[in-house]
């Protein structure tokens, strides 16, 4: 059979304010029917420019060369960039279809989902609502919407993340397209609900022969669904070849590198060992740092609304120059209690030490004598500095607030100092937060927090925005300074992978509760709590043949 | 938008993960949103009273000087003017519990009556406006955004602009010099001329909407003469006022026309117009119809200045009657009863609001 | 990175509110931004040099060949005509401007101040305070302004009218009705920028209230600011206006104000006289237009969603070059 789509020496140039940028550069690409082709790269590579061209979905600054050969069921043959926009139309949904990364923008909140099924429908082919209804019914109960007559007529807002992008995939799945562009599917979605998704998405394949091209990043989710793999840097196509192939002997360099960067459960192991070795006899039996006794935190509900219990009886302690990894999915509370800990976030009940303040009913009064002590670097690099100050400014503030410096230009020798212990070069400091680079400016961020060479660290998934080989260098760069420095530190991550590398213990937490803690070997190797083992089994490994055994094992557990 | 829908707490600001409830029912926000009438109609009342009588009281400011000092004395004494403030606010506050606003100074008028009297005019004169701004102002919004960028946008952007900048005193007394003067093809002042009043004085129980009293008279003359006077207070406070709706329609159309589910429905092959129609346009429509709401007040201001131009003898026609008497226990009782009416009114948009939106809040 | 942060000197020039506005824009959005500066400027110079302009004082009813005469129709003499009470229509006309600005001038500036102090505290401490004062100012803010200005003219000098009492009777109403919408306005982007990243790291740095209010929260809460200025200044323009109509203005001998002349007009226009109410009104429209023509642009401008232009290339990763961290991260 000949190929659904064929992509040949596509270049796509964006008319922007500093002139024209180049997103896509040369590329061509085939997708074969009833294949799962992964189109793989970081942030810039292009990837989801090539596959929104595929539908024909690039806003009016781009400009198209090269040709996008859609080829329908029935045989048909569109060039979407020459086609008139009615064929553009007529093809869109009837030969592919598109599922987007985030379901709750993708699905309208005011109209129900049933009639955002149809809709696709009735705009392809004339047929009655009863008809159209009935198909809506069937492809919503194929995907895993339970009770669909009653849902058909819910609103978005009625239903969890993993619904919603169940939705829209039926939304793509009721045409019956040759192929789904499938861009991110899962990247908003918490791991377990991922494998979910990764599931029905191969059904798509199996039941209902679509091919998919899958855009991600995750080489996990890579690893979990694909057939043939083309890897993609700064809008050219790099390397394209079977999954296993591509796993097992990536020719270009950037492919070995990506797939170095990846982490993998199992290599923190080696790491812990090295630090304990490091650590000085009878560390174990100094006064935690941190000691949390029934940490409990509460959210007031307004209007006589419930209250919502984030934490609920919690407890650990961190030792001096000991990394707490605290692992969950969202709404498990972890980030309450990094910010907890920092005087960010009242406490409820039970009792919260933070070097040596009980935090539970302490006033800012009480807290700031040791705020110097701590250091805290937040997850979204984008707005973690105040953009009206440089660089060296918002490093240097610490210093100032704690009188070590007069102003920030007094401060400079040390900001310089801290920039070149983060790798940066000084001259950077001049610069505007914009102007850098999220793994940047994420390490200008763990350079602010360690301006004052604090006990206790706290970082708040620093790494989940940044690009896998970027979070790479940021958790090396990570480890090495906790070696140099010995801070203890609470890690606070999704990823049970990036957890394992650098934390010396784990807490696993499951809707504000914590339901098992250890080191990484107990937690990750030999897992007692079933959720925990869910969370394990759920997360794909960037290994197609382990990944594949490990995918027969999660089917066992049934989750 | 008047409420505290848009007031998170200062908690809220932190990351509150799933403490956002969708369900929560649609009686426990109208209650909650009820009971917020209260303290708005309680401040502006205080707020009117205080103003009113930082200055003195309200004899010595109508017939200071008119007056010699012991009679004045006198009368303030007769009027309680003379009590301390807080027992003469306190007073005040338990009258309008009673929906008691006060008695006008210059006419010993009821400020109850005096709004019902002349509230049925005002109300006729908005409603009219009112049709003229939703008729010409949503459609001519949706197109702008429709067209967007292209000349039909930038001309209708221009006529908003120019709307608001127009006071509309100034767009009634132009029309009045071309309609009425230049070309005399339609009456200067008032709601109806003279013969078509006495006609509509003997209607068995009036309602003071003239439109209304005139059909219940049968007689096409004097329908006709209604809706001629009519025209142009109409026109000048609803094309005005339409110019608002305008913009704000092409600006909420053209912000969902970017969002994600509008990219989404393309995808699945949704022609552009009902693109726009069905999904940009629905969505934009509740965030239209509160701020909407919220030209109620807009509206009320521009009905004064309309019926003062136009000798349209309602409600603001009144006030400025009573402002020139310097009879300002009538003022201060109309703008507190007004209060009540506004508050009333928003009330009602944000349960509108809500019941249209399907993600009730609270 | 962008070409407009080449040299310092252009970039601080660039950055200045409305010159980088003016370099961003396009099309019909650069036109409609040029026509309201160009129309703002006149009004500006015409309020400042009015005594040169006009060619008779605004309350001046006789020159040496005697007086004017009441509703004189345009002429040489008087190029615009003359009112019914006999002034010069044109020299009102110039000398209106200056009570305009100066209206708009006191009134915005305190209601900035006031608003803006108000709503910096209500957003950044939350709490009663906070809940109180959003409470009052969402109960003025959807009350009909002039009914507010008129109770607030009679409030402050009993509906009389000098130059300098109008002027402050007419500016301190209109700042009494905008301190809400100034409060509303920064209290929604305190609340916002509060939750921001950059904000709780200077909480968790131990920066005390008053460093986080005016380093961090301040500035950056202020970048809507222009443009709520440009609009809010129309509209005191049409609240001054409309005050004038119904009887609140300032008196002719005091100051010129066009809402007043307009008000004077309403009867000559029965009568068939255009003059005395076309000018006037003209003038008020084309302030107002000129002040929401610069104000609309901006916003335009500011709100990405409402901008026709694709956002710049974000820095690259500098991943590939091992030692690249002296690497520009240019695009």
């Amino acid at each position: 059979m000949s190929d659904l789509v064929e992509i040949t020496d596509l270049s796509v140039t964006f008319a922007t304010d500093a002139g024209p940028v180049r997103a896509v550069d040369g590329v061509s690409l085939a997708v074969k029917p009833g294949e799962v082709l992964a189109v793989v790269g970081e942030s810039g590579s292009g990837k989801t420019v090539t596959a929104k061209s595929i539908l024909g979905l690039l806003p009016e600054t781009a400009s198209i060369r090269g040709a996008v050969v859609l080829r329908g069921r029935d045989g048909g043959e569109t060039d979407i960039a020459t086609v008139s926009a009615k064929g553009l139309r007529r093809a869109r949904g009837r030969d592919a279809a598109m599922v987007f990364q985030e379901p709750s923008t993708a699905l309208n909140p005011v109209y129900p989902v049933g009639w955002q099924i149809a809709e696709g429908l009735l705009a392809h082919g004339r047929m009655t609502k009863a008809e159209a209804r009935a198909k809506v019914l069937d492809v919503m109960r194929r995907v895993g919407i339970p009770d669909p007559e009653t849902r058909i007529d819910h609103y978005p807002h009625q239903f969890s993340g993993g619904q919603k992008q169940r939705i829209v995939i039926a939304q793509a799945l009721v045409l019956d397209p040759g192929v789904i562009v499938a861009d991110e599917p899962t990247t908003a979605l918490d791991v377990t609900v991922q494998a979910e998704i990764l599931d029905l998405l191969r059904r798509c394949r199996d039941e209902f022969g679509a091919a998919i091209v899958l855009i991600t990043h995750n080489m996990g989710v890579v690893a979990d669904l694909a057939d043939r793999v083309a890897v993609m840097y700064q809008g050219k196509l790099v390397e394209e070849a079977p999954v296993r192939e591509l796993f097992e002997s990536p020719r270009e360099p950037y492919t070995q590198q990506l797939l170095a960067a990846v982490p993998r459960i199992g290599e923190g192991l080696a790491r812990a060992a090295e630090r304990a070795a490091r650590r000085p006899e009878g560390w174990e039996s100094e006064a935690p740092v941190v000691s949390a006794e029934g940490l409990r935190i509460v959210y007031p509900g307004r209007f006589r609304q419930p209250d919502f219990v984030a934490v609920d009886g919690v407890s650990f302690d961190i030792r001096p120059g000991e990394v707490l990894g605290l692992v969950g999915e969202s709404g498990s509370g972890k980030t309450t209690i990094g910010r907890a800990m920092a005087g960010l976030t009242k406490v409820s009940g039970g009792s919260f030490r933070v070097l040596g303040v009980e935090m539970n009913g302490a006033k800012e009064r009480d807290i700031r004598p040791i705020r110097h002590r701590i250091g805290f670097v937040f997850q979204d690099p984008a707005t973690s500095f105040n953009p009206l100050l440089t660089i060296a400014q918002c490093v240097a503030e610490p210093l100032v607030v704690h009188g070590r410096a007069e102003s920030a230009a007094d401060a400079r020798a040390r900001v310089d100092e801290l920039l070149e212990a983060v790798q940066l070069p000084a001259s950077y400091g001049d610069r505007y937060p914009h102007e850098l680079s999220g793994g940047q400016r994420q390490r200008a961020s763990l350079a602010r927090a360690l301006a004052l060479d604090p006990e206790l660290l706290i970082a708040d998934e620093p790494t989940s925005a940044l690009d896998v080989s970027v979070q790479a260098r940021v958790l090396d760069l990570f480890d090495e300074l906790h070696r140099e420095l010995g801070f203890a530190a609470l890690f606070i991550s999704h990823d049970l992978a990036v957890v394992d590398m650098l934390a010396d213990r784990i807490a696993v937490l499951h809707r504000g509760r914590m339901v098992e803690e250890g080191t990484g070997a107990e937690v990750l190797g030999a897992p007692s709590d079933p959720y925990t083992q869910r969370l394990l089994a759920s997360l794909p490994v960037p290994d197609p043949v382990l990944q594949a055994q490990r995918r027969a094992e999660w089917e066992g557990l049934g989750a | 938008m008047t409420t505290t829908s848009e007031a998170p707490t200062a908690q809220a600001a932190a990351p509150q993960p799933k403490a956002k409830k969708s369900g929560g029912s649609l009686g426990r926000y109208i209650a909650v949103r009820a009971l917020l009438i209260i303290p708005t109609v309680f401040i502006l009342v205080t707020a009117v009273f205080l103003l009113m009588r930082s200055t003195g009281d309200p004899i010595t400011a109508a017939q200071g000087g008119r007056l010699p000092a012991d009679q004045l004395a006198e009368r303030i004494h007769a009027a309680g003017y003379d009590r301390p403030l807080l027992v003469q606010y306190l007073e005040y506050l338990g009258n309008i519990l009673h929906g008691d606003f006060g008695t006008t100074l210059s006419d010993h008028r009821p400020i109850t009556e005096v709004v019902t009297t002349f509230g049925a005019a005002t109300l006729e004169l908005s409603a009219y406006a009112l049709i003229i701004a939703f008729a010409v102002g949503i459609p001519l919004g949706r197109i702008a955004a429709f067209r967007r960028d292209r000349g039909a946008d930038a001309g209708l952007r221009i006529f908003a602009i120019l709307a608001y900048a127009t006071p509309v005193f100034f767009a009634g007394l132009m029309l009045k010099l071309v309609f009425s003067v230049w070309l005399d093809v339609l009456p200067v002042n008032g709601r109806a001329s003279t013969r078509a009043e006495l006609q509509l004085a003997r209607v068995d129980n009036p309602t003071g909407i003239y439109l209304i009293d005139a059909f219940k008279t049968g007689d096409p003359a004097v329908i006709g003469d209604v809706l001629q006077h009519a025209i142009l207070p109409a026109l000048a406070l609803g094309l005005l006022t339409a110019g608002v709706f305008l913009r704000v329609v092409r600006t909420n159309v053209i912000s969902t026309f970017g969002a994600g589910y509008v990219d989404a429905a393309r995808s699945r092959g949704v022609p552009e117009r009902r693109l726009l129609r069905k999904h940009a346009y629905r969505p934009a429509l509740i965030p239209i119809i509160t701020v909407v709401g919220l030209q109620i007040a807009l509206l009320l201001s521009g009905a004064v200045l309309t019926e003062t131009t136009f000798e349209w003898k309602g409600l603001g026609f009144q006030l400025g009657q009573y402002l020139q008497a310097r009879d300002f226990v009538a003022v201060q009782g109309i703008v507190a009863l007004l209060a009540v009416v506004v508050a009333l009114t928003n009330f009602i948009v944000d349960i509108i609001a809500a019941l249209i939106d399907p993600r009730v809040r609270y | 990175m962008p070409s407009t942060a080449s040299s310092p000197r252009a970039s601080r020039w660039a950055r200045l509110p409305i010159v980088s506005q003016l370099r961003q824009s396009i099309g019909l959005q650069r036109g409609m931004l040029v026509a309201g500066l160009v129309l703002t400027v006149i009004f500006l110079v015409t309020a400042l040099l009015a005594p040169v302009l006009a060619p008779y004082g605004y309350a001046e009813l006789r020159d040496e060949n005697g007086l004017f005469g009441a509703t004189q129709a345009p002429s040489s003499a008087h190029l615009l005509g003359t009112t019914q009470g006999g002034y010069d229509v044109l020299s009102r006309l110039i000398w209106g401007s200056r009570t305009a600005l100066l209206v708009i001038l006191v009134a915005v500036a305190a209601s900035i101040v006031v608003g803006v102090a108000l709503g910096l505290i209500a957003g950044y401490f939350g709490g009663w305070l906070d809940r109180v004062l959003v409470v009052i100012a969402d109960a003025i803010y959807a009350f009909p302004s002039l009914l507010l200005a008129i109770v607030l003219a009679i409030a402050i000098n009993h509906g009389q009218s000098g130059m300098w009492p109008g002027i402050l009777a007419a500016a301190l109403s209109i700042t009494v009705i905008y301190i809400p919408q100034y409060l509303r306005v920064t209290r929604a982007e305190v609340v916002r920028i509060k939750s921001e990243a950059f904000v709780e790291s200077a909480r968790v740095i131990g920066a005390g209230h008053v460093r986080i209010m005016t380093r961090h929260v301040l500035r950056n809460s202020l970048r809507t600011l222009p443009l709520i200025l440009t609009l809010n200044a129309s509209e005191a323009i049409l609240t001054l206006a409309g005050l004038g109509f119904l009887g609140f203005g300032i008196e002719p001998s005091a100051a010129a104000e066009w809402g007043y002349d307009l008000n004077k007009a309403v009867g000559d226009v029965t009568s068939g006289i255009w003059w005395t109410a076309l000018f006037p009104g003209l003038a008020i429209v084309l302030v107002v237009l000129g002040l929401t023509l610069v104000g609309e642009s901006l916003n335009d401008l500011s709100d990405p969603r409402l901008r026709r232009r694709a956002a710049g290339a974000e820095p690259v990763e500098d991943l590939l070059a091992p030692a690249s961290t002296t690497q520009e991260a240019s695009a």
